[in-house]
């Protein structure tokens, strides 16, 4: 399921890990144009074809996974549910950026991070379909399970990255979070600390312009978030999330950097949620239609289909294809998703201790006499 | 009068503190533009304006941390907190301060809050969506601790709450918010604090809750009656101040008692008002005091979440194994 190891675009770590504040704050860095055109060869990660290819099925997979979960939560066969259609280039981009010794730090709207990394689209369901064994992450795999408590996953990962520093491990830790988690303390705190000790985090921050209602302006009045690492001693860099090259390239920097220890970098990838917040919300509460299909103008799948399409790469029929075998991909998931066998209820009170304590066996055992009491009423 | 939900009695409860003191003000994440998340808040941005109807910046200890100094300085903050899970945060705040502020500077401030937040478990959520934290909150001096189980009682507290002068944590039951209307009088009414709700009367044994459970309780105690068996149901109303009058007055003419509580078991409410009963109450007792609560675990997501939420079964139940003993 995940990925294979991608080819790095040519490192620019030497550069970066002296810490000298070179890096664009200003951007957004853009390598794809909207029309999926090349604008900065420079920096065009030299990826294969196949690759390429590889990653677009990512996204249009992402995409389609979003589309079946929304409409499962309304046929009331899944729970409430965060989309992440239109945030595909961003996530993806930054999921392929990492290597197998890095430990990711997802919120709860990363699912295509989470399945790039390792875990499968059967698990994002059983998750949000209401259960804990979604959360049950593959012992290979270095992602920690989803944080929903907002931006208190960003001292997690600044931690892990200061026990790999530690250690003298070569990895880093990635951290995501929207616009709004940077309005929490844990947010200043985590890159006050990752500053200090110089620890290889690189702290995600999709910008989706709304956290919730609120958008942006409202989290903040600095004019970027990007420019809020130079605070803290280190790079910040804003990125066009839409843009899969431009935020493969520069995750992939950052990640450099911290691996080889050259501390912490912020990423403000700018993005747009297309849907709502969550299936619990209604996005035409807050934002106007207008808005909403002017971001659509910018979606990053078609963007990068058209790079893909210039480099004479993908055709009609290739799209047609990619589109049901995706759609077979998630039906599969779906499928399993469904035939997930009842869990007893022993399985909420484990894993509470390593060992069962006294209160929780007697908790247990009458629950289970109760239930059996209860059962033939039924 | 009108018929109202319970959240549609909190809109109801913040429009009339908020025509009638103008120093009254909202604050919280969505609760302007989007209403609040679940709506609590809906059209009161159109009426009082973004000046005292604030969607902050995402940071529940920037919310309680600020209501304190706007508190201090003559407004009247009600404080949103999206969900029970979200409370964490802006703790510091409210054991650190909120509940100190009276006594450190000697009287000579005050800080009147209310921090608003649902509660509970039942409505299908993610993580840290369904929690009970009331014990938190009563173990902590210097803070009034209010969870209305129903309309009328949410709006008449709700307009208490605003009106205190001390600070007040006031738990919403979210799973109640929509479940049933209650006729809601349009005029403002200030229910008191520590004078608890009889819900219904009986002679057999006292059932003791308060928020969701307490609704429930009553469904139990309804139920039993058809059996013949005679159930007091009281609704605390407030945790703090406490009614401990008609808690003991009940317990002397029943002789037995049920506490029945969402949260989890160890050291939760229920624990002190078992330990009170027993203290002053000792000589009436006919048999051991029972309880029916949450079990000490993590609430789990949707899927185990009714095994763990209380039911008006288990509540019969334990009043059928109490009943037993004499
Ligand atoms: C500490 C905390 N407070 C409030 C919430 C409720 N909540 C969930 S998501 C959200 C908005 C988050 O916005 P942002 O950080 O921009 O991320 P996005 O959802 O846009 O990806 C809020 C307020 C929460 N999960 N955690």
């Amino acid at each position: 399921m995940a990925k294979s190891t991608p080819t790095k675009a040519k490192s620019t770590s030497d550069e970066s890990s002296k810490g000298d504040h070179s890096w664009s704050i200003e951007g957004p860095i853009q390598i794809l144009d909207p029309a999926g055109k090349v604008i900065d060869k420079e920096l065009e990660p030299k990826l294969p074809d196949d690759e390429l290819k590889e990653i677009y099925r990512w996204m249009v997979t992402a995409r389609s996974f979003d589309e079946r979960a929304l409409s499962l939560q309304r046929q009331g066969r899944l729970g409430t549910y965060a989309p992440l259609s239109g945030q595909e280039a961003a996530q993806v981009g930054s999921a392929w950026a990492l290597e197998q010794q890095d430990w990711m730090f997802p919120s709860y709207r990363e699912h295509a991070v989470q399945v790039v990394r390792g875990q499968r689209w059967v698990d994002i369901l059983t998750y949000w379909g209401g259960s804990e064994e979604g959360n049950r992450i593959p012992k290979n795999v270095n992602n920690f399970t989803i944080s929903i408590p907002i931006a208190t996953q960003i001292l997690h990962a600044m931690g892990a990255a200061w026990a790999g520093k530690l250690r003298g491990e070569k990895m880093a830790a990635i951290a995501y979070f929207g616009d709004g988690g940077t309005s929490e303390g844990d947010f200043h705190e985590g890159l006050n600390f990752a500053g200090v000790f110089k620890v290889g985090t690189v702290f995600f921050c999709q910008n989706n312009q709304y956290a919730i209602s609120v958008p942006r302006e409202r989290q903040t009045s600095s004019e970027t978030i990007a420019q809020k690492a130079i605070a803290y001693g280190f790079d910040g860099v804003q990125v066009d999330g839409n843009d899969f090259l431009a935020v493969y390239y520069i995750t992939n920097r950052a990640l450099e950097k911290a691996r080889s220890g050259g501390g912490p970098t912020l990423i403000e990838a700018i993005t747009y949620r297309f849907s709502h917040h969550t299936t619990a919300d209604d996005w035409t509460r807050y934002r106007s239609a207008a808005e909403v299909e002017e971001w659509k103008q910018k979606d990053p799948l078609i963007r990068f289909r058209k790079y893909l399409e210039n480099k004479k790469l993908w055709s009609d029929k290739d799209e047609q294809k990619l589109l049901e075998e995706a759609k077979a991909e998630v039906a599969k998931a779906v499928e399993e998703y469904e035939k997930l066998p009842e869990r007893d209820v022993e399985e909420i009170f484990k894993y509470t201790f390593a060992e069962m304590p006294w209160n929780l066996k007697e908790q247990l055992e009458d629950l289970r006499a109760y239930l059996k009491e209860k059962k033939p009423e039924e | 009068m009108a018929q109202l939900t319970l959240v549609q009695a909190i809109n109801d409860a913040l429009k009339v503190e908020m025509r009638r003191d103008k120093s009254v003000m909202v604050l919280g994440e969505d609760v302007g533009v989007d209403g609040g998340v679940f709506r609590a808040t809906e059209g009161l941005l159109q009426e009082f304006g973004a000046g005292r109807i604030v969607d902050t910046p995402l940071a529940e200890s920037g919310i309680v941390g600020a209501a304190i100094g706007l508190a201090l300085n003559g407004m009247k903050p009600v404080a949103e907190i999206q969900f029970d899970g979200f409370m964490p945060p802006a703790f510091d705040h409210v054991v650190s301060h909120i509940g100190r502020v009276r006594w450190r500077s000697r009287g000579r401030f005050n800080v009147p809050m209310v921090i608003r937040a649902p509660y509970g478990g039942g409505i299908h959520a993610p993580e840290h969506h369904s929690e009970s934290p009331e014990a938190y909150y009563a173990h902590t001096p210097g803070l009034k601790v209010v969870m209305p189980s129903g309309p009328y009682d949410a709006k008449g507290l709700l307009i208490s709450a605003i009106r205190d002068p001390d600070p007040v944590i006031y738990l919403e039951p979210k799973k109640n918010y929509r479940a049933f209307r209650e006729e809601v009088p349009e005029n403002d009414y200030a229910l008191p604090f520590g004078k608890a709700n009889l819900l219904k009367e009986g002679s057999d044994i006292t059932v003791i809750s308060w928020g969701y459970m307490a609704r429930l309780s009553l469904q139990a105690a309804e139920m039993l009656g058809e059996q013949g068996i005679g159930v007091e149901v009281i609704d605390l109303r407030t945790l703090v101040p406490l009614d401990i009058n008609a808690i003991l007055a009940s317990v002397q003419k029943t002789g037995r008692c049920l506490i029945a509580q969402e949260a989890p078991q160890t050291c939760a409410f229920g624990s002190e008002l078992m330990t009170l009963i027993q203290e002053k109450a000792f000589d009436s007792l006919r048999a051991p005091l029972g309880r029916i609560s949450g079990f000490d675990i993590t609430i789990p997501l949707y899927r185990l979440e009714e095994a763990y939420m209380p039911d008006a079964g288990r509540v019969i139940r334990k009043i059928k194994e109490i009943l037993q003993f004499s």
